[in-house]
């Protein structure tokens, strides 16, 4: 867990060196555990997961942040949705 | 207004699970969809590893199924169980390592948990009779259903027709008069029932999304059996046997070479768990030694890797071997000439 603010957890998941699907199944089954409005930033290597993961989020409502990719390495934020 | 009813569909981004949770939902019932990670999955690892293919767009195509059709998916992470299916298949292999129809029960049985954990009806598959040599045909049809656990809860929307009335079509959830009665290898009527539903972009017939049914690949999983002496193995056994050039010499030994850049990077994340092998004074890949070599198969090895370097034609190559401890030892070797690698070796 990174930090906390007064109204977002937050939250990181670090799916390097994993190939897709495993990015998504590993933020699928980490999601579960969290609370609408929380915040997780996932961590992975494959490029594979900058199109599977924003499809994963699109698909179960949850909203996408942000997405950042520098030195072979992908951030995604995503925030968790009402499910 | 009467209840409305939950279907898990078995989706795994081809045309024919994309059709099936179609017709269903079309009926007004409420689907979700479930795929399975068995690890020898094609999606996603050889484009991800393969430094060509990383600039393609590429999607995973059960996602992409899932958002056409406006459902949910569950991706399910099955690797380590799927190995009993793999190793000691009950009905055996098809034309490769494929144990397909094990394997149909497996996810089945997998659909049927989450059908009871989740509250959901039923379950849908795109299986249609006569499509599958080893797992799709009139007689296996029923067998699935039952040793699945799942019996007449399992549906095939796209084959309902040649099938006797399941509890869905019974009870009045879905209007069996709406479902169809495909059957054999014929693509036609699922192609005509994409373009009814103006679905014009979908991923090629099933089959190729495992890479059991790959005859190579098969043949790589059977080659590390053999050496170790059972039939066993762990994710990151499968997942090199998708990556590089295989080379085995002697039944002790065999080494992965990198075949472009991308596969060198994967194989990167390996190294310290191998002994390996890099050229030094030419450009080149990465070999990693699997087994136990000796001090001569090093050598060895150290030329079959500098026959794949840019040191191919020279009269030395200086190879760095690195132990498993991390210890580094640097020499020259002549590369092996490419008639001088047996077809054999090549697994």
């Amino acid at each position: 867990m990174a930090g906390m603010s007064e109204s977002t957890a937050r939250f990181t998941l670090d799916a390097k060196g994993l190939l897709c699907p495993l990015p998504v199944i590993r933020t699928q089954d980490r999601v579960k555990g969290l609370a609408p409005g929380d915040e997780l930033t996932v961590l992975c290597t494959d490029p594979g997961a900058l199109h599977d993961i924003p499809a994963w989020c699109r698909i179960h409502g949850h909203e996408l942040v942000a997405t950042e990719e520098a030195h072979g390495e992908i951030l995604i934020r995503l925030r968790v949705g009402a499910g | 207004m009467s209840e409305q009813r939950k279907a898990v569909a078995l989706i795994s981004g081809g045309l024919d699970s994309m059709l099936a949770a179609k017709v269903i939902l079309e009926q007004g019932v409420h689907v979700e969809g479930i795929n399975f990670y068995t690890g020898f999955c094609v999606e996603g690892h050889t484009h991800a590893i393969r430094k060509r293919d990383r600039e393609r767009q590429k999607r995973n195509n059960a996602l992409w199924v899932a958002e056409q059709l406006g459902i949910k998916l569950h991706i399910i992470d099955i690797s380590e169980p799927y190995k009993d299916v793999v190793l000691n298949p009950k009905y055996g292999y098809g034309q490769n390592l494929n144990p397909c129809l094990d394997c149909k029960i497996f996810m089945v049985d997998g659909a049927r948990d989450f059908m009871e954990e989740e509250g959901f009806d039923f379950i849908i598959t795109g299986e249609v009779i006569g499509q599958r040599p080893k797992s799709q045909r009139k007689d296996t049809m029923p067998l699935v259903a039952r040793e699945s656990g799942a019996n007449d809860r399992l549906l095939r929307p796209l084959c309902a027709h040649n099938l006797p009335p399941t509890l869905p079509e019974r009870e009045g959830w879905v209007d069996r008069e709406a479902l169809h009665g495909f059957h054999g290898r014929t693509r036609k009527p699922q192609m005509a029932l994409a373009e009814h539903y103006g679905i014009e972009d979908y991923a090629q017939p099933a089959g190729g999304c495992c890479f059991l049914t790959d005859k190579s690949y098969s043949g790589k999983l059977a080659d590390l059996w053999a050496a170790r002496g059972r039939k066993d193995y762990d994710l990151d056994d499968i997942m090199l046997l998708k990556v590089g050039r295989h080379i085995r010499p002697d039944s002790h030994f065999k080494l992965i070479v990198g075949r472009e850049e991308g596969e060198n990077n994967y194989l990167e994340g390996y190294r310290h768990r191998f002994v390996h092998l890099t050229p030094v004074s030419h450009p080149g890949p990465l070999a990693l030694v699997d087994g136990i070599p000796n001090e001569e198969d090093l050598v060895l090895a150290a030329r079959i890797l500098a026959r794949y370097s840019q040191g191919r034609t020279a009269e030395q190559v200086e190879v760095e071997l690195t132990l498993l401890d991390g210890t580094t030892k640097r020499f020259q070797v002549a590369p092996l000439k490419p008639n001088e690698i047996p077809d054999g070796w090549h697994v």
